[in-house]
């Protein structure tokens, strides 16, 4: 749908944008086919039956059935239009592909932390490569945010303690308005930044460009046998303490004293810090919560990796980028920030 | 208008007993149970909140009128909106016209003495100044700066300012509104006149029963919801804050299933000036009254069940989001009955343009907009773009303003001869109505572009490319801003050198038309039984309609 020739009317950029200006159009030709009758009937009896003669006692008309039903029903159905047509698209907006690129989001007060499944970090801008689906995995260190790109018709609350997700393919190269829309406190209409989409070539010259640290799997992996440790039970073959990990993402668990749940990036988050409030049968409540120990960055990255033994995710399929080490600025961006006065 | 006075015959006419001359000492006014009274101590208490969220307003555009923060830094514009929303919502708009039309009408209206439950009417006044002042003591100790939404865990881990105040104001003057909804319900079962049957009660009266129901049932919820809060911020129980083990989610949840029904607490009552303004000045029985009557309750049944489209980015399911569009889109249906019949109700009328019709009229148009605008912000995929923005701002601005607080200024300036016995000045009354409707739409209508194009809400500094409009804005603002001040000088005016006003200028049936002006402390000198049907304008009514026109002068033609 071509738009750029109405005033006012913002850049649409993303592959379902259109969708949602075609709604809103909709939406404005039923409210002017709604207001122009009402309001010329309003004129026309103002005009037409003005007060003539002081007092005067019009003849009574009490109501029509036939006209309430008729202005009840019309109404009815085209609201359901309505709600169909948003239904459709944010059943677009809202459900995830399952062949998007990653990048993690991390927002905190008052800037967003981004991650690319490579390992490149960026604050408040968001590089992406034209006509590529892209899924960004979302939580934050201390408020809600909103991760908001008007160009491409979309937005997602980021919510403290679990992730949201949002997806969109960039079908402009260009730069466009990222903002924060859920108040954030002080600086909150500080918490702004640029989505830049680039061409492919240009994307692959960008990454290459941006010296990567570890990808997210690669830090998750060295979290997990390095750092915190979690490979003294979760890596040992059949003899190990704590629950065999391969394999594990998607399916069922169920929990002793009942109850199941299936093993998703938000239970797996929930199993790193609140370890004993799902204790999965067969298993001892024997971890200790890794609570404080570990960055919403550091999680979502022990998450990737989970995920990678199941053979799940984009990232396991990923490019090889610039694996070597980085430089320690980059890789330490932001993961020692404080948690916000806890 | 001082030494004038003492000679002005209209002085020397002040009726012989009235409420107003029932005692001139304060204990006669504060300890007073004449729901008049009490409804005069709301007004002026409700119009000193609104000139101080009307201030705070003020701040907010002309802050927005350059896109960096010059003239209010993020901390105190944050605190402004803030501010501005409280004030607003919980002090001005809520008890807006139930607590000052509706007290002072509901009584006349049903043919009653007083409300059911006079003491309780007082008690209720004070709930709202405690809650009031309250407020006011922590706004003026530093403010609060979370938004009126206090979403956790802002509110309750991360906002230094005063919420634990604000809230216990909010909580007390949520008391007031349960307890004058309740009083309302009683009273009108049990309080009316002979011959007053259900379905010869005036809309308004109705109106009043569906908000009155909406106060019983949802605000013990927010009261519950700020009392959570407390306990989550003194004593650190993980409620809400996910990081002792809440979720932030269901605050809003809780939150908004009172604050949803809490806009038909606002917007019902003002449904219902509007349909009493459009009858009476079109001099015309109400097309559909039955459909207009339960039109009110359906909104206040069905407004309880749509909480969830606040939330449709929230995090909550897609599956939760369109059941949410779904029951919106339902409740649409009798807002669009209700505007259907008030304008076929002056089809074949005989319109008058006396100052509340020219309000009316301006709250049919500016409301078909916020209707209008509520499908597309219920239209779940076109919201996930809209939400979070201006369009949203403008959107309940022209309910909550274009739709309550002219419908307030139609139902006061409809019902001023009544409360004072004086008439105000015509003229400008209605250079009033005309500058709150262009001031009104200059300031907001641009807004919904903003929103469309992006502009998130409260933003105290944005990108530069949204000036243009915001300009507009804010030079509607002071339109709107004088438009609005402009009732205060001159119906004050009135009250000291307007002309008496008769206890029926405008020849009305309605119960409240059939007692003096101002009424007496018990309204009717005997009671009275209702034989006639609502809005029904002929001499059969014992309206003395040939007398009016000759003391009215020669007949008017338009």
């Amino acid at each position: 749908m071509q738009t750029d020739w109405i005033p006012l009317f913002p850049e649409s950029a993303s592959s379902f944008s259109w969708q949602i200006d075609a709604l809103y159009f909709y939406l404005i030709g039923i409210s002017v086919a709604f207001m122009i009758p009402i309001v010329a009937a309003i004129f026309w009896f103002v005009v037409r039956y003005r007060e003539r003669e002081k007092f005067a006692t019009p003849e009574e008309i009490h109501g029509s059935i036939v006209l309430e039903t008729v202005w009840s029903i019309i109404p009815f159905i085209i609201s359901m239009t309505i709600f169909l047509g948003g239904a459709v698209v944010y059943y677009t907006q809202y459900r995830m592909p399952d062949d998007a690129m990653q990048v993690y989001v991390v927002g905190k007060q008052w800037m967003w932390k981004i991650q690319h499944e490579t390992g490149q970090r960026e604050i408040n801008q968001l590089h992406v490569p034209v006509n590529t689906k892209v899924k960004l995995t979302m939580t934050t260190e201390d408020v809600l945010h909103d991760f908001s790109i008007p160009a491409f018709r979309t937005k997602a609350d980021v919510v403290p303690g679990r992730y949201t997700y949002l997806w969109f393919e960039a079908t402009k190269p260009g730069t466009y308005h990222l903002f924060c829309a859920e108040y954030c406190g002080l600086n909150h209409s500080g918490m702004i930044g640029s989505v830049v989409v680039l061409e492919q070539d240009d994307f692959e010259r960008w990454l290459q460009g941006n010296a990567a640290s570890q990808t997210p799997v690669e830090q998750g992996r060295d979290l997990f046998e390095n750092k915190l440790g979690c490979a003294s039970c979760h890596a040992g073959g059949s003899g190990q303490r704590g629950a065999v990990l391969e394999n594990i993402y998607g399916k069922e668990v169920k929990f002793v004293g009942g109850g199941t749940a299936i093993v998703n990036d938000e239970y797996l988050r929930n199993s790193i810090l609140n370890p004993s409030s799902q204790v999965v049968e067969g298993y001892q409540p024997i971890m200790p919560t890794f609570k404080g120990q570990v960055t919403e960055e550091q999680l979502m990255a022990l998450v990737a990796y989970i995920k990678s033994l199941s053979g799940v995710d984009a990232s396991a399929t990923a490019p090889s980028a610039p694996a070597a080490p980085a430089p320690a600025p980059a890789n330490n961006m932001g993961s020692n920030s404080n948690q916000g006065g806890r | 208008m001082q030494n004038a006075d003492a000679f002005n015959p209209s002085l020397m006419r002040e009726p012989k007993d009235s409420y107003l001359t029932n005692g001139y000492s304060i204990k006669s006014w504060l300890l007073t149970k004449d729901h008049k009274r009490i409804a005069l101590m709301y007004l002026i208490s409700i119009s000193v909140f609104f000139l101080m969220g009307g201030l705070y307003a003020a701040a907010i555009r002309l802050e927005l009128l350059t896109p960096n923060t010059d003239l209010l830094q993020s901390a105190t514009y944050n605190k402004a909106f803030t501010q501005h929303g409280i004030l607003m919502i919980f002090f001005f708009l809520i008890p807006s016209i139930p607590a000052t039309l509706g007290n002072f009408l509901l009584p006349l209206m049903i043919g009653a003495k007083d409300l059911a439950l006079p003491r309780i009417n007082l008690l209720s006044l004070y709930l709202y100044w405690i809650g009031g002042i309250l407020t006011l003591y922590a706004l003026m100790q530093g403010g609060v700066d979370t938004g009126w939404t206090f979403y956790t865990p802002y509110s309750t881990t991360f906002s230094n300012s005063y919420v634990m105040a604000v809230g216990l104001g909010i909580f007390i003057n949520g008391f007031s509104s349960i307890l004058t909804g309740l009083n309302f319900i009683v009273t009108i079962h049990t309080m009316r006149a002979p011959g007053m049957t259900w379905f010869r009660l005036p809309l308004f009266v109705w109106a009043h029963y569906a908000t009155s129901l909406v106060m019983i049932l949802g605000t013990p919820v927010v009261a519950i919801t700020v009392l959570l809060l407390a306990i989550e911020r003194v004593v650190r129980v993980g409620i809400f804050d996910p990081a002792i083990g809440g979720d932030p989610i269901l605050f809003q949840h809780l939150f908004w299933f009172y604050s949803h029904p809490a806009v038909y607490i606002m917007i019902l009552p003002g449904m219902g000036v509007i349909s009493e303004v459009i009858s009476n000045f079109s001099r015309k029985k109400i097309f559909g009254y039955e459909f207009i009557a339960f039109s009110s309750i359906a909104i206040a049944v069905f407004g309880f069940l749509v909480w969830g489209h606040h939330m449709f980015v929230s995090g909550q399911s897609i599956y939760a989001g369109l059941v949410f569009s779904f029951l919106t889109m339902v409740v649409a249906v009798p807002s669009a009955i209700k505007v259907f019949n008030w304008t076929a109700t002056m089809y074949k009328g005989s319109i008058s343009y006396d100052t509340p019709m020219l309000y009316a009229i301006g709250f049919l148009g500016l409301f078909l907009v916020g209707g209008l605008t509520g499908l597309f912000l219920g239209s779940v995929g076109l919201t996930v773009h809209l939400t979070d923005t201006y369009f949203v701002v403008a959107h309940f601005h022209y309910v909550m303003v274009g739709g309550q607080v002219i419908a307030y200024l139609a139902g006061i300036h409809y019902w001023w001869p009544k409360m004072t016995g004086k008439m105000y000045s015509e003229f400008w009354g209605k250079v009033s109505a005309m500058l709150v409707f262009i001031g009104f739409n200059l300031t907001f209508f641009p807004q919904f572009i903003l929103g469309y194009q992006g502009m998130p809400r409260r933003y105290a500094s944005y990108p530069a490319e949204f000036q243009v409009l915001n300009i507009f804005s804010t030079a509607g603002a002071s339109v709107l801003g004088v438009g609005l001040l402009m009732p205060v000088v001159y119906l004050t005016h009135s009250i000291f050198a307007g002309k008496p006003a008769g206890d029926n200028p405008w020849m009305l049936p309605g119960l409240e038309w059939r007692c003096q002006s101002p009424p007496t402390t018990y309204n009717f000198e005997e009671q009275p039984v209702v034989t006639w049907e609502a809005y029904e304008f002929g001499e059969e009514n014992g309206l003395d309609i040939e007398e009016a026109r000759r003391s009215a002068g020669s007949p008017v033609t338009v």
